[in-house]
Order: C-alpha cells, then sequence, then structure tokens
C-alpha cells in the first residue's frame, strides 16, 4: 500500500466508525441498481449490471455436451469470472487471479445450491446435454463484485433462449424457448471495517475492509455463503446478516423482474 | 452435488450410515513433527481422511516483489493427491477448487499469525490431502494449525475447523463424503476458540436461518474435542 492509500483507507476507517459512508448511504443501503438485458445477440442470453460505479457483463452460451458419467441424466451450469485489466488499474492480464476464481466459484454455488436451472431439464437422451456457460465480465470496478456477477449471471440466465435441436445438432438461427428457471437468487455482500458492518461495499470501502461476507439467498432459504478476507465475523453478527440478506432479496428480486424479457 | 437416480438412505434409524449421532465427531488423531526439513508439520487422521500439514518459514519472501517490509505474508497450498479419491483419478496440480480453498484457508491463518513479527518474510504452509472424504479443507487447517505452533510460529491462538451439514430436517456435523455428495447442505467453518470468532465460513445448499444458528452451535460444541486433540498432538512431542 502507498501512502495515498493508507491516508484513503484511515479516511474511511473513521467515517464508518462514526456511523457515516462516503457517499452518504445507511450502513444497510444498496447503490443504484440497472440491469439491461438482451444486449449481446450472439449469447444466447445476456445481462449487464451497473451497481454504482460497478459495471458487470454476463454472457450465457448454451452449448451441446457429452453427458458427465457420474450424471447421466443431467446437464450442467458452469460460471467463469474475468477481472478484464480495463476494469481497473489494479487488474493485470494473465490466467484467472484467486479472486477471479474465488468471485465465480461463488455465483457459481448460489444459482446452483438454488436449483435456479433443474439440470435434469438440460438432459437432451442419448448421452447429450446442454452445458449452460455464464461467463461474468468485470467491466468497471468499483466494489462488491459478487451481488453485482449474482444479478448479471441470473439475470442472463432469465434471459437465456435454447437453440433448436434436431439429430444431435443446434441451431443457433432458432432460438425460441427460454431456459426452466425454477427459482431466483440474489446475494448480499457485506463489509466489516472494524466494528462496522455495511452492505454493498464501494471500492474505496473495500480497501479499507477487515473481512466480507457474501449470503445467497431465495429470500426463504440461505443457499449459499462465502466469508473472505483475513478479519472475522462473530455467530451473532452472521445471524443477524443471514436475516438482513434473506429480507434483501425481494428487494433484487424486483430489479431482476423488471428487467426480464 | 451427485445424480439424484441412486441417492442413498443417509439416516437409518436416527443414526448416519456410519453408526454416528447427528452432532457426533468421526475418530480424529492428530500427530505433530512428522516430517524433518520442515519447520513444522503434523498428520492427521480424520475418519477416513489422511492429511498432511507441513509449515516453511519465516524465511525470505521471493520473488522479492511480492515481500511487505511492514509484516510476514502468508502463502498457501492445498492440494488433493491424485490417488486420493475413492473412484477416481484426479489430476496433480491445483485446479479451480483448491486455489479457491488455498485461498480462503491462507485467509484463515493471516487472522491468527502475528504477521508484524517477521517483516519482509514469508511462511509457507503446505496441505496435502492424501486421502479424502468429505471434509478435507477443515481436515487441513486443522493440521496446519498444529504444524504452525510445531513450527515455533506465535499465534493469538490454534484455531481449528469442521463442517456442519443438513440431511433432510437434521442439522449434522463433520459431513463425509457420501453425505456431502447427497446432503441438502454443507458448512465448514474454522473458529478461533479463544473468542469463538468464525474466521472461515463458507456454504452451499440450503438452510433457514434457524437451521445456520443450529450448524453453528454445533461446530463451536465441536472445538472442545477438535482443540485438544491438536494441544495433545503437541504436547506428545515431547514424551517420545
Amino acid at each position: 500500500m502507498g501512502a495515498l492509500e493508507i491516508i484513503k483507507s484511515d479516511y474511511i476507517r473513521e467515517l464508518v466508525a462514526k456511523g457515516e459512508r462516503g457517499d452518504g448511504r445507511k450502513d444497510m443501503d444498496v447503490r443504484d441498481i440497472k440491469i439491461t438485458t438482451g444486449t449481446i445477440d450472439h449469447a444466447e442470453g445476456s445481462a449487464q449490471v451497473d451497481l454504482g460505479n460497478t459495471r458487470v457483463l454476463a454472457g450465457a452460451k448454451i452449448m451441446v455436451d457429452d453427458v458427465h458419467s457420474d450424471t447421466p441424466d443431467q446437464g450442467n451450469i458452469v460460471v467463469s469470472a474475468e477481472l478484464l485489466p480495463l476494469a481497473s488499474a489494479e487488474y493485470e492480464s494473465g490466467p484467472p487471479s484467486p479472486e477471479a476464481i474465488e468471485l465465480a466459484r461463488v455465483v457459481d454455488r448460489g444459482i446452483r445450491a438454488g436449483n435456479c436451472i433443474k439440470l435434469e431439464d438440460l438432459f437432451l437422451g442419448e448421452g447429450k446435454a446442454w452445458t449452460v456457460y455464464v461467463d461474468v465480465y468485470v467491466l468497471n470496478y468499483d466494489g462488491n463484485l459478487f451481488d453485482a456477477s449474482t444479478l448479471a449471471a441470473m439475470s442472463a440466465i432469465m434471459n437465456a433462449r435454447i437453440p433448436e435441436y434436431k439429430d444431435g445438432v443446434a441451431n443457433y438461427e432458432n432460438r425460441k424457448e427460454p431456459l426452466n428457471i425454477t427459482n431466483v437468487v440474489s446475494s448480499a455482500t457485506f463489509a466489516k471495517i472494524g466494528n462496522s458492518i455495511l452492505l454493498d461495499p464501494s471500492g474505496e470501502e473495500e480497501s479499507a475492509m477487515d473481512a466480507r461476507l457474501t449470503i445467497a439467498t431465495d429470500g426463504n432459504v440461505i443457499r449459499a455463503m462465502q466469508k473472505g478476507l483475513s478479519g472475522s465475523f462473530t455467530i451473532e453478527e452472521v445471524d443477524k446478516l443471514a436475516g438482513i440478506a434473506l429480507e434483501k432479496h425481494q428487494f433484487y428480486l424486483k430489479h431482476i423482474e423488471k428487467a426480464k424479457r | 452435488m451427485a445424480s439424484s437416480l441412486n441417492k442413498p438412505e443417509l439416516i437409518v434409524n436416527g443414526k448416519r450410515l456410519d453408526g454416528r449421532d447427528f452432532g457426533e465427531l468421526r475418530p480424529l488423531k492428530i500427530e505433530a513433527n512428522v516430517l524433518k526439513n520442515a519447520q513444522g508439520s503434523a498428520y492427521l487422521e480424520w475418519g477416513n481422511n489422511r492429511v498432511l500439514a507441513a509449515v516453511y518459514g519465516p524465511r525470505e519472501a521471493t520473488p522479492r516483489h511480492t515481500a511487505d517490509s511492514t509484516k510476514a505474508i502468508v502463502k498457501c497450498r492445498y492440494s488433493m493427491a491424485p490417488f486420493s479419491g475413492l473412484a477416481d483419478h484426479g489430476r496433480t496440480g491445483p485446479n479451480r477448487r483448491a486455489t479457491e480453498i488455498s485461498k480462503v484457508t491462507k485467509e484463515v491463518f493471516e487472522n491468527v499469525i502475528f504477521l508484524n513479527e517477521f517483516p519482509g518474510s514469508e511462511i509457507d504452509i503446505f496441505i496435502e490431502i492424501l486421502q479424502s472424504d468429505g471434509g478435507t479443507r477443515a481436515a487441513g487447517i486443522t493440521a496446519a494449525a498444529v504444524a504452525l505452533a510445531n513450527a515455533g510460529i506465535k499465534m493469538k491462538d490454534l484455531v481449528y475447523a469442521v463442517s456442519a451439514g443438513r440431511i433432510g430436517e437434521h442439522v449434522v456435523l463433520d459431513v463425509n463424503m457420501i453425505e456431502d455428495n447427497y446432503s441438502d447442505a454443507d458448512m465448514p467453518m474454522a473458529i478461533s476458540p479463544k473468542s469463538g470468532e468464525i474466521l472461515l465460513l463458507q456454504m452451499d445448499g440450503g438452510l433457514t436461518k434457524e437451521q445456520l444458528r443450529k450448524g453453528m452451535e454445533m461446530v463451536i460444541e465441536a472445538g472442545k474435542t477438535i482443540s485438544k486433540a491438536q494441544r495433545d498432538a503437541l504436547k506428545d512431542i515431547y514424551k517420545k
């Protein structure tokens, strides 16, 4: 960390300790959300999410694959994430960083554990099944990639249309049927800074945070969790934050539904 | 998660497949100081898991640009041996799952090691899963904590880890492989036992808020047994 980063981080910590945030939000306020679906025609589904100044684009491609021998009656969903070098001065070209892999796997877990797509529905017969590849492209970083990416991935699969499938061949010129979406998951990510906890941390808040907790829910049940960084949470804090994440789902769901087409 | 086609009955007459109660740990055995070259090491058998952990350092951070002039950096490699699985042959080297586990494990130990004591240096934690039967990341963290203590690295606490899960309506402790494949939730946690603080928390599946609470409490309760096994392993070094 350079001197300027340390001064900035100290400033954020002082602010948060007083119960304030740099952009005037309350501790559990989420920044403005804008979701635009269907921006990439070639993808079977796509969605761009702006969460404050964080911008991510998710594209869904639906491909014919051989089934796995341990799941002969199912297709698959695979989520990947790229922290593109154009998204932040901190990001570099090269193989996916541990941060990118963690991001992808946490988004994947929420959608998978939430049974948002029933994998049995993707089975085509005769050893073939659809694989839904969701690639999350981070275009501009300003904190909380987890929630932005879950919104984008979820919106992209809800936007997707399955290619026509005949005699073992997929016809990408003819895409009509949507995927059968059986559940919708959202995630709420909390930053712990000192003894304070904030929902939807911005980039500068993340640079000062001690620990991070992402909780994905479908509004009824907690579907996935991931704690990150070297700080800690107490059981009481996790208990309380799980309640907040479950309540906030309706708010995220409204944004997802509004952008659906 | 495996196909639901051949899902076995995981609970019969109120007992789990291996005869355990819902809140019961698998047998746990830890031996410290098992490798000559490493500064600290531990071998752990936890149910059918076989785990080796070794610590090198503090030593000069390499490459040099990774060094932090204010504190030590922690590096962690969690890796599964290609022969560790029952029915599959894994690939050598880290995959995406191992990369994620290495990252969250590193973050656990950054919390408890007095990093300021060793500026400019690195501490390497190597976790090799020789045989896997569910809960390997928890077993790896539990073993690595012993290896770090064995290496004489100053820590504020001896961390342990274990997972809770859900099978049907039952919240259960220390999920094994077959339970993990077919269970309704899995939640590995690492705890700093002195303060009860959560240093690692991951979960997937489905838990209500109440089940989450119960799972976390089971993990805290299990700490007494796991911490004792860790401390005994360290004491036993001096009995030999």
